[in-house]
């Protein structure tokens, strides 16, 4: 292999691995940063809709300076579009969805996340208080919760781990994990490898993930 | 009736004493009462709680919010749903008054905090739920299992005064908002004594308002001002988009 040979995925290919997983109907909810990503993947003539935590539900893409109404954001502050579908609810009616169960995926970020499904992504080491935002509520209630994150921190310290050491968001909810190392599944005891992005070998793979790897 | 029309921020915000507790609606800019904080900057009230989804000071150019009452030391204590920002190296302003002990904080998260409100609003006194469950935030607070699921505790959160911004209203109060400017506004609209509500539209007849599209009741809305041109007025959104 060259050096100029690709490893691993970048963050709009993690992204586009996680949104393969979204089935034709979900209504989904994508966290600031990376999440957002997903929803510039092409799912063909799956019909997806977008679930925006200030009361937001149903939305296209960003519009450029000068089209953008501004009336009309997503969580992420992002000047977005409507869509024939779309409707606005305010913030109790959003979280009802929400808490309701009615979320078929959340996508976030985090800093860790442990192989019992727990994970974290609210607070830093040593802080005083955080950003919860709706974090939480979607974590608690949505049916599945996939996370995207950078497999090790920029010390290298792996981020797939037995348990969080930060403070968790929720407890036992993720399903399934995309790091630029691959495709990911707590099992309880370690992480199943559901694929592995081009280049990757298992053992380097295994080398960087704090907790048991399963094939 | 007395006509809740007041003619300026300054009238309307002229009687919060200190101590207040104050909703403040918004989320990213739509729906964010930033005359009404500016008025509220300059009346100089103090010790107040500061009710909103963040304490704001996260973008350029400053707006009148949370962070700047902060700064002006009228700010006993916040509730939000971030005291930090979303990316851990981003600094607000807010974050070291807080870390130095000036001003206390309650982080909630953030269907909490909107369901705390609607519950003071609708005479619900405390209510359990799924979220923060096994997190730091629910470290000796009271949970109970309902259908085999542990559930968190969590009180209603009445407001003393809220403070939002809508697109319409007519003179009676009732209230349209556009979009995502809706959010926190007719929560803590429902959970104040007094909601004062900055109109972007010239306030309408009473009768004006489809009654079936009417988003906030004039029950709950006690003083209204209408956002002046700029640049007395702040406007966050453009002119044509007040036209539609």
């Amino acid at each position: 292999m060259s050096e100029a040979t690709v490893k691993g995925w970048d963050r709009q290919q993690m992204a586009d691995r996680l949104a393969q997983e979204f089935q034709d109907g979900w209504l989904v909810n994508l966290g600031v940063g990376i999440p957002t990503m997903c929803s510039n993947t092409d799912l063909g003539d799956r019909e997806i809709t977008y679930h925006s935590e200030n009361g937001l539900i149903g939305y296209g893409p960003v519009l450029p300076a000068g089209q953008e109404d501004l009336h009309l954001v997503n969580a992420g502050g992002q000047n977005v579009s409507l869509k024939p579908d779309s409707c606005t609810v305010n913030h109790a009616d959003s979280f009802a969805i929400i808490r309701g169960g009615r979320i078929d995926v959340t996508v976030m970020g985090a800093y860790e996340v442990a192989a019992n499904g727990d994970f974290a992504n609210w607070k830093v080491a040593g802080q005083k208080g955080g950003g919860i935002g709706g974090a939480m509520d979607l974590a608690a209630c949505a049916k599945r919760v996939y996370i995207i994150l950078e497999h090790v921190t920029r010390k290298g310290a792996p981020r797939l781990i037995p348990q969080c050491a930060l403070p968790v968001t929720a407890r036992g909810v993720v399903t399934l994990v995309a790091t630029n190392y691959g495709l990911f599944a707590p099992t309880g005891t370690g992480f199943r490898v559901v694929e592995l992005a081009p280049g990757m070998t298992i053992d380097e793979v295994r080398a960087a993930t704090g907790a048991p790897l399963e094939q | 009736m007395r006509s809740k029309t007041f003619g300026s921020f300054a009238e309307a915000v002229a009687d919060i004493p200190d101590g207040s507790t104050i909703g403040i609606g918004g989320f990213a800019a739509p729906g964010n009462p930033y005359n009404l904080v500016k008025a509220l900057h300059a009346q100089g009230a103090k010790r107040l709680t500061c009710v909103a989804n963040t304490t704001g000071g996260a973008h350029q150019p400053r707006m009148p919010d949370i962070a700047m009452l902060v700064e002006n030391g009228q700010v006993a204590k916040v509730i939000c749903s971030f005291t930090a920002a979303t990316r851990p190296t981003d600094v607000l302003p807010f974050t070291k008054y807080y870390e130095s002990g000036e001003v206390e904080a309650e982080l909630v998260p953030q269907g909490t905090l909107a369901e705390r409100m609607r519950a003071a609003g609708a005479g619900i006194p405390a209510f359990y739920t799924p979220t923060a469950v096994g997190t730091e935030l629910a470290e000796g607070r009271e949970t109970r299992v309902f259908n085999g699921r542990e559930m968190l505790l969590e009180y209603a959160l009445p407001l003393d005064y809220a403070f939002v911004r809508a697109w319409r209203a007519d003179a009676s109060g009732n209230l349209q908002f556009r979009l995502t400017q809706r959010n926190f506004c007719p929560l803590m609209a429902m959970a104040a004594r007094v909601c004062i509500v900055e109109v972007e539209e010239p306030i309408l007849p009473a009768g004006s308002l489809d009654p079936d599209a009417i988003h906030t009741s004039g029950i709950f809305v006690q003083r209204m001002v209408v956002v002046p041109p700029a640049p007395e007025g702040i406007w966050a959104v453009r002119r044509q988009e007040r036209a539609k």
